[in-house]
């Protein structure tokens, strides 16, 4: 299986006065083994970045290796990696069981062996009643099974995805996450992941490299990105609804943003931060209460449905606790210690 | 739709119309047909009975020994068939080259091919014929072949269905270790069928029907086309004159029934022209 | 090798044959033909000399292409107009769902298989002054159809020329008309319908917008055809009747077989040039003045 290493690796498109950074002096070590996701908006560089693992772009400088090899001038077919594209870009004229074949066949391998992998690696993915039927009579859960299959059955080193569950529903979405985690532990390879949803950052990735503008703002653990944001922007981006960050000198020195989750905001009578209750969103589960006060302060604050809940109009004071607030330089976003 | 005429009236209003209209259409035809399957004096002396009555295939007969159409029909399936084949197999490689390879000087080279569409045969027949000449092509398929393949209509239109094949599928394969002329062999070709179908049709008539060129080159009986072999019938003497009749009736035959069985095609293959091209 | 470079041997080896047909039949003769009509030859074609680029103007200005083009242009405005109406109308008719309708398409579209020699053919059937069809059937009303025939008339010739192709042609401006028509979306004629726009107003304002762009097509391959005219003028009349040429056009002047510069390749070659240069003249004057309204109707 393999390691993959990125060492300052930028790509600029276009040239002279036209020319836009994509991705900008990116290092980044993938383990053996691991389930890496590249987290970011659209058009944050993300995709570049898979596309150069995949051997589809050039960097425009820095080194590509895996497993310690510079991959750089390789061909894409020589770095034993294989993609699922968002499109799943299955051959809409073949047949489930030819599309998932066809890697193999290019690669010279018997008629009956082909066969055979392709039947297990239809298993694997549930589609052993489709090998007969093409790609446009299929749904669009199965269809991209197909297109994983059509990966898997070339045992690569490394598997690369681009933003795969992004046209399905959200239910099909979520059982597909819970069967990726359990292919990459079937299959024990590394997998690198592109997507712009952090629900499937948190719930997929062993490591999530979050990235803004064509460089990392941090690299670390779900949960260690969910605790210790490196960044404002990290902060943001991960977490629904985002983290609360009060204008600067709210608490505080006034070079220092400090921000707070939702679900660290309590009502508290005693509490030093107010803002008045714009809206309430009830989900069932909890209540979501929206406020606004001084300063531009906007404010998401998570509450008990059974608990008393203020109407709106209301003006209430919040608090947090000490050690759930985070500390961020106000003028470039970057976490305190 | 007006509300004062009855709708049923209208409906029987504009079927005689397409009725008389497809009586004018078809007149021509008909005439000839007509005139085809009547024997020769019959045709000579009663041009205007356009009635299918006393038929006969003498006249077709006649056409056919005397115009020595079965070596003419032979001929030109045999240059249209190949023609079509190589025409579609030179389009779909440089248009391969124009929708899925990079390499400098694409666009130069590009508007360079399609400039040449706009050289009409007029200008370059003289020229052409003497090349033929001189590398001894005259009276020869090679000649009739050969420069006929010198077009970029196909390439343009298989470029325009290849771009729109999406891009992934070109990536997927290229990671799959696909390499150019598996992917063109194996999923371009395959996924623009339609398109090359209405190359392979227009190819084909156009080929089929061609006039000028093989009217310049080929002078003996053993290569002319159906086209030049139908010339040949209208010079007859005035006595003899009925013959051509039979001899477009064997001419058209194999077109109209390829017209019939691809007409969709034909129709969705001129709308890509015209909307594009 | 990098990225940039790494298509070029596939892409060479690709576009070689097209490249090579391409170079020897179109572009060495076009190259090869521009230099030849300079040039003064004899009658094998194979002592040359050079007569400088003075040979365009002196062909142009001469009398025989002067009168070809007269005869071109005559035979252009005569089945240009003629075959865009009628293949509107035609299209037009055909485009309601009517029971039956697709054997009128098939109909309408028939003589899109003729040849020019084929179509010319059955004019000639049709029209040969002794035995001909229809010389037959109404030469009580037109005794011209008798004698001396419509294409031996020097009045006639050319209409008679004109009423083949725009027959021969009815097929393919048929079929490129349906093929826009179709491709009107349905909700434009529906909105302009619940505005109240009458059948006449939701034709000029609706139908004919949306198909600029196929008559554009229609107008420039009719014309260049027109300009092109060889087969039919070969078939028909041979350039005749005589001494008036009235059906000489200029590739008949160029490769008929009783041309007068038939033997000379340079008088040949300008003229060919020259024909070129007008029918490039017209297409880019056409696609200019359509240009416009292609545009506004999008």
């Amino acid at each position: 299986m393999a390691q993959v290493q990125l060492e300052h690796i930028s790509k600029v498109f276009g040239e002279g006065a036209d020319a836009t950074t994509a991705v900008d002096d990116v290092s980044l070590t993938i383990d053996d083994h691991e389930f890496m996701i590249l987290l970011g908006p659209s058009g944050c560089g993300k995709s570049t970045l898979l596309r150069m693992v995949a051997g589809l772009e050039d960097p425009t400088s820095g080194d590509l290796l895996i497993d310690g090899l510079r991959v750089n001038d390789v061909e894409p077919k020589l770095r034993d990696v294989a993609m699922v594209f968002q499109s799943y870009a299955l051959y809409p004229h073949k047949t489930v069981q030819r599309n998932i074949e066809f890697p193999l066949k290019v690669r010279g391998v018997s008629k009956a062996e082909r066969a055979k992998e392709a039947e297990r690696a239809a298993e694997v993915l549930g589609l052993t009643d489709y090998l007969r039927r093409k790609p446009g009579q299929l749904s669009g859960g199965q269809r991209q099974r197909v297109a994983l299959a059509r990966a898997i059955v070339r045992r690569p080193a490394v598997f690369l995805m681009d933003e795969p569950l992004s046209n399905l529903d959200a239910k099909l979405r979520g059982d597909t996450r819970a069967e990726l985690v359990d292919l990459h532990r079937r299959l024990n390879s590394t997998f690198i992941y592109v997507t712009h949803d952090q629900v499937e950052a948190m719930t997929m990735g062993t490591r999530v490299a979050v990235i803004n503008k064509g460089r990392i703002e941090q690299v670390g653990s779900p949960q260690e990105v969910y605790d210790a944001p490196a960044s404002t922007f990290v902060a943001q981006f991960i977490g629904t609804p985002p983290m609360n960050l009060l204008p600067p000198g709210m608490i505080g020195a006034s070079d220092v943003q400090i921000g707070v989750r939702p679900e660290h905001l309590r009502v508290d009578p005693s509490g030093t931060i107010t803002g008045s209750v714009r809206q309430l969103e009830h989900l069932g589960h909890e209540v979501l209460l929206l406020a606004e006060g001084d300063g531009g302060l906007h404010l998401t604050a998570r509450i008990a449905p059974h608990d008393q809940v203020p109407g709106v109009g209301d003006v209430v004071r919040f608090t947090a606790d000490e050690r759930f607030l985070h500390r961020f330089d106000a003028a470039t976003g970057v976490r305190l210690p | 739709m007006r509300a004062d005429v009855p709708h049923g009236l209208r409906r029987v209003g504009r079927y005689s119309l397409l009725a008389l209209v497809s009586a004018v259409v078809l007149f021509p035809i008909w005439a000839v047909l007509m005139q085809a399957f009547k024997s020769g004096p019959d045709a000579l002396n009663h041009p205007e009975s356009l009635l299918p009555t006393n038929l006969t295939l003498d006249t077709v007969r006649a056409a056919w020994t005397e115009g020595e159409l079965g070596r003419a029909l032979f001929n030109s399936v045999v240059v249209a068939v190949v023609v079509t084949i190589c025409v579609m197999l030179v389009s779909l490689l440089s248009a391969f080259a124009f929708s899925f390879l990079q390499f400098p000087g694409k666009g130069v080279v590009f508007v360079a091919f399609v400039a040449t569409m706009l050289v009409p045969a007029e200008v370059t027949v003289v020229v052409n014929r003497r090349t033929v000449e001189s590398w001894g092509w005259l009276n020869s398929y090679q000649g009739l072949i050969i420069p006929s393949l010198a077009s970029t209509f196909g390439m343009l239109l298989l470029r325009q269905m290849f771009l729109q094949l999406p891009k992934e599928l070109r990536e997927a394969a290229s990671l799959d270790g696909v390499g150019n002329m598996r992917f063109l062999w194996e999923v371009a070709a395959p996924l623009s069928r339609p398109t090359l179908g209405a190359l392979g049709l227009f190819t084909f008539l156009g080929t089929w029907n061609a006039y000028l060129w093989p009217s310049q080159i080929i002078k003996d009986r053993d290569h002319r086309t159906i086209q030049i072999a139908l010339e040949g019938l209208s010079g007859a003497q005035i006595n003899r004159f009925n013959l051509v009749t039979g001899g477009l009736v064997i001419a058209s035959l194999p077109i109209f029934a390829m017209l019939v069985v691809f007409q969709r095609q034909l129709v969705r293959g001129l709308t890509a022209g015209a909307v594009k091209g | 090798m990098k990225r940039r470079l790494r298509d070029v041997p596939g892409a060479v080896a690709m576009l070689l044959p097209s490249m090579l047909l391409l170079a020897v039949w179109t572009v060495y003769p076009l190259v090869k033909a521009f230099i030849n009509g300079t040039k003064s030859c004899d009658s094998t074609g194979t002592r040359c000399t050079d007569v400088g680029w003075q040979q365009y103007s002196n062909v142009w200005s001469s009398r025989e292409f002067q009168d070809a083009l007269a005869v071109s242009l005559k035979l252009a405005l005569m089945t240009v107009p003629t075959g865009l109406i009628l293949g509107v109308g035609l299209a037009v008719l055909a485009d309601k769902h009517l029971r039956g309708i697709g054997f009128f398409r098939t109909v309408f579209s028939s003589t899109v298989a003729t040849s020019v020699a084929v179509a010319s053919l059955v004019w000639v059937v049709l029209l040969q002054p002794e035995i001909g069809v229809l010389s037959d059937l109404f030469s009580g009303w037109i005794p011209s159809l008798k004698n001396p025939g419509l294409l031996r008339d020097p009045g006639t010739a050319l209409p008679a020329v004109a009423l083949s192709s725009v027959w021969a042609n009815l097929g393919f401006t048929f079929i490129v008309v349906t093929a826009g028509l179709q491709s009107i979306p349905r909700d434009l004629y529906e909105s302009a319908y619940v505005d109240g726009a009458s059948s006449w107003r939701r034709f000029t304002n609706v139908t004919l917008p949306m198909l600029t762009p196929s008559l554009l097509f229609i107008v420039v391959v009719l014309t260049t055809r027109a300009l092109q005219a060889y087969g039919e003028i070969a078939l028909l009349t041979q350039g005749g009747p005589n001494p008036e040429k009235s059906t000489t056009t200029i590739p008949y002047l160029i490769y008929g077989e009783n041309s007068l510069i038939r033997n000379n390749l340079g008088l040949k070659s300008a003229a060919a040039v020259l024909l070129f240069l007008v029918s490039l003249v017209f297409a880019v004057v056409q696609y200019r003045g359509f240009e416009k309204r292609v545009q506004y109707a999008r």
